[in-house]
């Protein structure tokens, strides 16, 4: 799950991890009136989305007079914002951030996430504040400084100086970082937070840090320990039929092509994906409908595929351990009572009761439902399908 | 020959009397695993499947002399069970659960590692010795017994893969469900020179997917050590980069851990990578005549 900026920055500042001062606002009439609150001469107008390079994408722009404040929040309100992690499609505007002007004097970079090869996490920083660090770290690795951090030792203050000394800081702002860095990581690990970014960190004239912008993302499997950052989820930033499949215990994924599939196990879903692709056809989705593959969670599973108006059949391959084939195939028959399937429904049952699974499907002489022998077979008939073969 | 595990194995499990813990001992039990006792705090003295239940660990494997431990118990408790495991003396933890908070996994492995204790998953199927030894989910009768040794990251690509073999006429010594999640047990690069040394197994399938670097290590490591044919397929090639697949793992960040980069350093060290994996039975009988 991930949350806005001004989220993550309430977030930092509980923890002391300094930001410039901000309010939020979701009118032209808000931001004035926050930016009045803030006082100053000089403001930051924020769109807020779940997506970087907003900066890039003409969704923050600097004010200097309450007017500018309520123009750009006007422009920006409402916006299709267009970056490179949003896709094509954009992302509606839906809040402004409003925060105070800071005396930049240098920009950095600053990150933490988990190392899965080092299985702990690591802070990175860079000289080259913001910049995409993707492309920081493809054209120049040496700019990226890395520590990893023992869970068991916590943050010490060698990690603070072995990251402040890369990046050049002179000795009487290291101690300054160490506090930086070393509240940071206080809020990643006690959140349990998959990655924070700080992209620009700055360094103010009277040299201070500041996180100028903060991107933070959490574990899912931890969300149930922090209620604080569970009310921080913003729905309108998901997709809603993927919102409406997790209700299900569905996990479904929206692409671009025309051949649905409900498949149960994640690995066997994408490899359905990479079959249905092999043989020439575009998947439409990724969805793994879980263990049980009863009627009803089948049935969910038809009517979210058929919101996609691009698909133009399904392909439901079921590998049938613990779960017989036999009833899968009886769950299928009875989704397709439930929910109106008008596209061909190949169908691939495989594992305990196959054999049974196959009559059943074969003897309930529904037009659309089309058997399929194994994993090639279906996935060649569904892309035929597909195509009006 | 096999695996990690095989008909002598002793087996606890923790969340032994729970709903899932409960069935799926019972088909290990049926399997012929011997599963010899279970822990659920609280209700030691009781039997339960004809075995007996102990409050802790440490009762259970001093009572029975278990080395291996099934762990069903939810996801809030893993890693409490798994380093009470440690802490017992058990030298291979099974991890089933799925869901468990990625900090709590980074301490329980941390312990586990520090107690020499081995541990599978979590959020995986466990692992299987054909017609020996079920520690898992996974539907025991797909498994013929044969020379083929498998590790995989997901549940129901093992079966394919498993079923796919048997169809070609050969059959399995162990297979292991690694599991997706970000911090995993045993992977690849510790289970492939098991598979190396043992004698049964002639060749081995590997199944990836993206996200994190695990394959890539593996091929480092096929590279150098691995004698044997090894057969591989990496599922996400079509699935897109900042999503995340199902599994907590299966998430291609900032342009790494895409398909096709694991794919080519797997072809680089000489492994047989298929596209599809319909193709996985037809890989493994071609390698297996190549060794005739």
């Amino acid at each position: 799950m991930n949350i806005h900026e001004y989220q993550a920055k309430e977030l930092f500042q509980a923890y002391n991890v300094p930001t410039p001062r901000g309010h939020v606002a979701f009118t032209p009439d808000e931001a004035v009136k926050a930016a009045q609150e803030l006082g100053g001469s000089i403001w930051v107008v924020k769109a807020q989305i779940h997506a970087g390079g907003r900066g890039l994408g003409g969704g923050v722009k600097l004010a200097r007079s309450t007017e500018e404040v309520r123009e750009l929040a006007a422009e920006i309100l409402g916006m299709t914002l267009v970056t490179h992690q949003t896709g094509p499609e954009g992302k509606l505007v839906q809040k402004v951030y409003i925060e105070e002007g800071a005396d930049i004097k240098k920009e950095y970079y600053l990150g933490l996430l988990l190392d899965r090869a080092l299985e702990m996490p690591i802070m990175m920083a860079s000289t080259e504040g913001g910049m995409a660090i993707e492309d920081v770290a493809h054209n120049t690795p040496e700019k990226i400084i890395k520590v990893a951090i023992d869970p068991l030792t916590g943050f010490q203050s060698f990690h603070g100086r072995k990251l402040a000394f890369g990046l050049g800081l002179p000795t009487e702002e290291i101690n300054t970082f160490i506090k930086f860095a070393s509240a940071l990581y206080n809020v990643y690990m006690d959140h349990d937070a998959e990655m924070i970014e700080i992209n620009p960190l700055v360094k103010t004239g009277d040299g201070k840090f500041l996180a100028l912008d903060a991107k933070m993302g959490f574990d899912n499997n931890a969300l149930y320990r922090h209620d604080n950052v569970m009310k921080m989820r913003d729905f309108s930033e998901e997709e809603a039929t993927e919102i409406e499949a997790d209700k299900y215990g569905l996990s479904y994924i929206k692409l671009d092509g025309n051949v649905g599939c409900m498949v149960n196990g994640a690995g066997l879903a994408m490899g359905t994906m990479d079959t249905i692709n092999y043989e020439g056809g575009k998947p439409a989705n990724f969805l793994d409908v879980g263990g049980s593959a009863s009627a009803e969670t089948v049935a969910k599973g038809f009517e979210i595929i058929l919101k996609d108006p691009n698909v133009k059949t399904i392909f439901v391959n079921i590998f049938g351990g613990i779960v017989r084939c036999d009833r899968v195939a009886n769950g299928i028959i009875e989704a397709t009572k439930i929910t109106n399937v008008n596209v061909p429904v190949i169908v691939r049952l495989d594992g305990t009761n196959a054999i049974e699974a196959a009559e059943i499907l074969n003897n309930a002489g529904i037009k659309n439902i089309v058997a399929a022998l194994d994993l090639a077979d279906g996935a060649k008939k569904a892309v035929a399908a597909a195509k009006g073969e | 020959m096999s695996i990690l595990v095989n008909k002598d194995t002793k087996v606890i499990v923790q969340g032994f009397t729970g709903k899932e813990g409960s069935f799926h001992a019972e088909q290990c039990m049926a399997y012929g695993t011997k599963i010899v006792g279970g822990v659920t705090p609280g209700k030691g003295g009781q039997e339960h499947l004809g075995q007996p239940v102990f409050n802790t660990v440490a009762d259970a494997v001093s009572a029975t002399g278990a080395t291996v431990s099934m762990i069903f118990v939810p996801p809030a408790y893993v890693s409490d069970a798994v380093m009470e495991a440690a802490d017992a003396g058990i030298t291979m933890a099974v991890i089933i659960t799925e869901g468990a908070p990625v900090k709590d996994m980074m301490y329980a492995k941390a312990y586990a590692t520090k107690k020499n204790m081995m541990t599978i998953g979590p959020n995986c199927p466990g692992i299987i010795t054909a017609d020996e030894c079920k520690i898992g989910i996974m539907p025991g009768f797909i498994f013929k017994k044969g020379n083929i040794g498998l590790i995989s990251k997901s549940g129901t690509l093992t079966y394919e893969s498993a079923n796919q073999v048997v169809k070609e006429g050969f059959g399995i010594t162990t297979a292991v469900g690694i599991g997706g999640d970000p911090i995993i047990g045993l992977s690849y690069k510790q289970l492939l020179p098991m598979f190396e040394a043992d004698p049964e197994t002639k060749a081995i399938v590997m199944i990836g997917e993206i996200g994190g670097d695990l394959e890539i290590q593996a091929a480092a490591y096929i590279k150098e050590h691995i004698t044997k044919p090894v057969v591989a397929f990496i599922a996400g090639q079509t699935a897109p980069a900042g999503k995340r697949m199902g599994h907590a793992g299966a998430i291609i960040s900032g342009g790494a851990g895409t398909a096709a980069e694991k794919m080519a350093a797997l072809t680089a060290a000489g492994v047989t990578v298929v596209v599809s994996p319909a193709d996985i039975g037809k890989a493994v009988a071609e390698v297996m005549k190549n060794l005739k």
